[in-house]
């Protein structure tokens, strides 16, 4: 049986994702001229949103790509766990809003010096996140409610919570927001160019490594695969399915709700309606695309967030929807499925003749 | 008496999306296939339709549009599942994002702006009926037509050898195929078919329902209840469109009492996602089990009776203990078991 050698295998890999991307792109321009607007112009306004238009680098705008990147890495570093351990986990959206809401809810009733109180906030993100992200676990493993549709409902409740939250109790801007936090209870910008907060960076770092190398290197991460690849045999093999199942929930929730305070607590500064920004979804996205791999979950995300930063100067200076970037973004996911599903089935259909062949017993060979 | 005709009635307007969806999608599962794009196919026909019809000033012409669209979303995950081999799920959800952000894209010059609907049609002679005039024949021509889906749906999948062959081919597609059904085949047909409905609910929001295009779309997030809905009615087409109608019931009730008492609208619009909660919880076998055991004795009788309502345990449901014909008869309506392919490809080696 021919087998390909490992650099054709990458080739093909590489083929089918510049494939994919460039038939994403052909497809959002016919899909940009369809509402009367050229794509040359799209492009531009995106290249400038991003802060890379005239060949220099404008930090202030480049900055903000970083800060959407951060907490969408954050996200998909949580997704990576439970993408391993199989579980649908989309109500990571969710997880992020509680997160956000519970960092609120510390910075408007705790003071403390500032070297005190984000840790703490953060702490309570993270604890609110992984309690959104157990119920949705508790929900699935206890009561047999489908991950996809506990999180989908969780989702909305979060939303509809905060949104409670923002026009009643905490809310005394016409229901819009909450007041700004105070300037102790915030994350601070590295410098007033580089406006990014080192902390969130550095623990987007060692999360995504801590995290990369459980699954890879630990026991805890083989089980987790073995529970993703089928549950029923993981529990046969003795693998506890339940807990590693409600364990990864609790991780992901974990990173999502820390994703949503800082959201709150740098992003915006106060507590926004569907403060999220579609974020945790965005998360799933990413992690489709590049699945176990996840060493290009950094790469990828950061693409995305570019794409969804640049979009929207779109709204301002072409009056153009900014759903254009999840439109860009889905097609170029769905590109690529169908287009290693195409891969996939070129490869066997080559392959079939040849395994026919070397499958021929040699004493039947001989015979002949 | 009158007012209940009318609140029924609205009862069955505002349901109908909902009960056409949720039936669409139980055909398409029933044959093994999930469509997990309802959110996003509903919320893209919906904008088709509105924009079709606004241009051709053709309300069927916008019908058919909102069809065809998702008809081709069914058909693109019915094909990179079989075709391609990728997980369906996979594909529903991109699908499902994908659709929504691009009806909001390709929808936007087109909001809020009057267009064609489907004018309500009272039947004759029927329409002047007390109490059922306005509850059942006071509407558009779409509504109806969700009244004969219904029936036809539970016909074709109980009484007739397509409808055999159907829910073989999502329950046993090895049997049904040494039987002589092509597996395949019918995925796509009736999958197609399934989409096609769920483009029509999409339609018979913007064309009918809540006439007309919005950013961002009111129809969002029914798609996913339409989903659970499914699950709710245990695959069984009269029992979605009772789970259909009941909580478009109990949304109704929600938003009436919040009009006459200070209770806030922000919790109001919680009541869908709780009851989606509730009702999966419900269904699922193991969680009557899990509430026996948590329940005191004395208490027990509540959790049964909460079974005659859809739940079935493993063993001590209202069923199991129900001798003879009516415990047949029960025991078929809590059948709350998804196809037994749901989810799978199948192919013949």
């Amino acid at each position: 049986m021919t087998r390909e050698s490992i650099p054709a295998r990458r080739l093909i890999g590489i083929g089918v994702a510049v494939g994919s991307i460039a038939v994403a792109l052909l497809l959002t321009a016919l899909l940009i001229v369809a509402v009367n607007a050229s794509p040359r112009d799209v492009f531009d306004k995106i290249w400038e949103g991003v802060g890379l238009a005239g060949g220099r680098l404008d930090m202030p705008r480049f900055s903000g790509v970083i800060n959407f990147w951060i907490p969408l890495m954050l996200v998909c570093t949580g997704l990576l766990v439970t993408f391993t351990a199989g579980l649908w986990n989309i109500g990571v959206e969710g997880q992020m809003v509680m997160g956000a809401i519970f960092a609120t809810w510390v910075a408007q009733e705790v003071s403390l010096p500032s070297v005190l109180l984000v840790p703490l906030e953060m702490a309570a993100a993270a604890l609110g996140g992984a309690l959104w992200g157990l119920l949705a676990g508790v929900l699935k493993t206890r009561g047999g409610v489908h991950e996809i549709f506990g999180g989908v409902a969780l989702n909305n409740l979060a939303n509809i919570f905060g949104i409670y939250l923002i026009s009643g109790p905490w809310g005394n801007q016409g229901g819009q927001a909450t007041p700004p936090f105070r300037e102790e209870a915030l994350l601070l910008p590295a410098s007033s160019e580089f406006r990014v907060s080192l902390v969130a960076l550095v623990m987007v770092g060692v999360a995504f490594v801590v995290v990369v190398m459980a699954l890879r290197g630990t026991h805890w991460g083989l089980e987790l695969k073995a529970l993703g690849k089928s549950a029923r045999s993981a529990l046969l093999l003795g693998v506890p399915t339940q807990r590693n199942a409600l364990l990864a929930m609790a991780i992901c929730g974990l990173l999502a709700g820390i994703a949503g305070s800082i959201r709150v607590l740098f992003t915006y500064g106060n507590l926004r309606p569907l403060v999220s920004g579609g974020i945790g979804f965005l998360g799933v996205l990413v992690v489709l695309l590049t699945g176990t791999r996840a060493l290009w979950a950094p790469i990828v995300a950061f693409f995305f967030a570019a794409i969804m930063v640049g979009s929207t100067r779109l709204n301002i200076a072409l009056q153009l929807d900014q759903s254009l970037a999840g439109v860009v973004q889905g097609i170029l996911v769905l590109v690529f499925i169908l287009a290693n599903g195409i891969s996939a089935r070129l490869r066997a259909r080559r392959q079939a003749p040849a395994a026919e062949a070397a499958s021929i017993p040699p004493k039947e060979a001989a015979h002949g | 008496m009158d007012e209940l005709s009318r609140i029924l009635g609205s009862v069955v307007a505002n349901a109908t999306p909902l009960v056409i969806a949720s039936i669409g999608e139980t055909i398409t599962e029933r044959v093994g296939v999930i469509n997990l794009s309802l959110d996003g196919s509903i919320t893209l026909a919906a904008m088709l339709s509105f924009v079709v019809a606004y241009s051709t000033g053709s309300a069927a012409a916008g019908l058919l549009a909102g069809m065809l669209a998702g008809m081709l979303i069914a058909l693109l995950i019915v094909v990179a599942s079989i075709e391609l081999r990728q997980d369906q799920v996979a594909v529903g959800f991109v699908l499902t994002m994908l659709a929504a952000d691009l009806a909001q894209f390709l929808g936007q010059n087109y909001t809020r702006r009057p267009g064609p609907t489907f004018p309500t049609v009272p039947v004759p002679l029927l329409a002047e009926v007390p109490f059922l005039g306005n509850f059942l024949f006071n509407h558009n021509i779409l509504i109806y037509f969700s009244f004969l889906l219904l029936f036809a749906t539970w016909y074709v999948m109980y009484r007739t050898r397509w409808g055999l062959a159907l829910r073989a081919v999502g329950e046993r597609p090895a049997t049904a195929f040494a039987r002589g059904t092509n597996v395949n085949r019918t995925r796509y047909l009736y999958a197609a078919l399934g989409g096609a409905l769920v483009g029509l609910a999409g339609a018979s929001y913007s064309l009918a329902i809540k006439a007309g295009w919005a950013n961002p779309p009111v129809m969002r997030g029914d798609g996913w209840i339409a989903l659970a809905i499914v699950i709710f009615g245990g695959w069984h087409p009269v029992r979605v469109a009772f789970g259909a109608y009941l909580f478009a019931g109990l949304r109704i009730l929600a938003s009436t009492i919040q009009q006459t008492t200070d209770f806030p609208l922000v919790l109001v619009n919680a009541v869908p996602w709780v009851l989606m909660i509730l009702t999966l919880l419900m269904v699922s076998s193991g969680a009557v089990d899990w509430l026996m055991r948590f329940t005191p004795r004395r208490l027990r009788w509540v959790v049964r009776l909460l079974a005659l309502f859809g739940v079935r345990g493993q063993e001590e449901t209202a069923a199991s203990r129900t001798p003879g014909r009516l415990r047949r008869v029960l025991r078929n309506f809590l059948r709350s078991d998804p196809p037994g392919a749901l989810g799978s490809t199948f192919s013949r080696e």
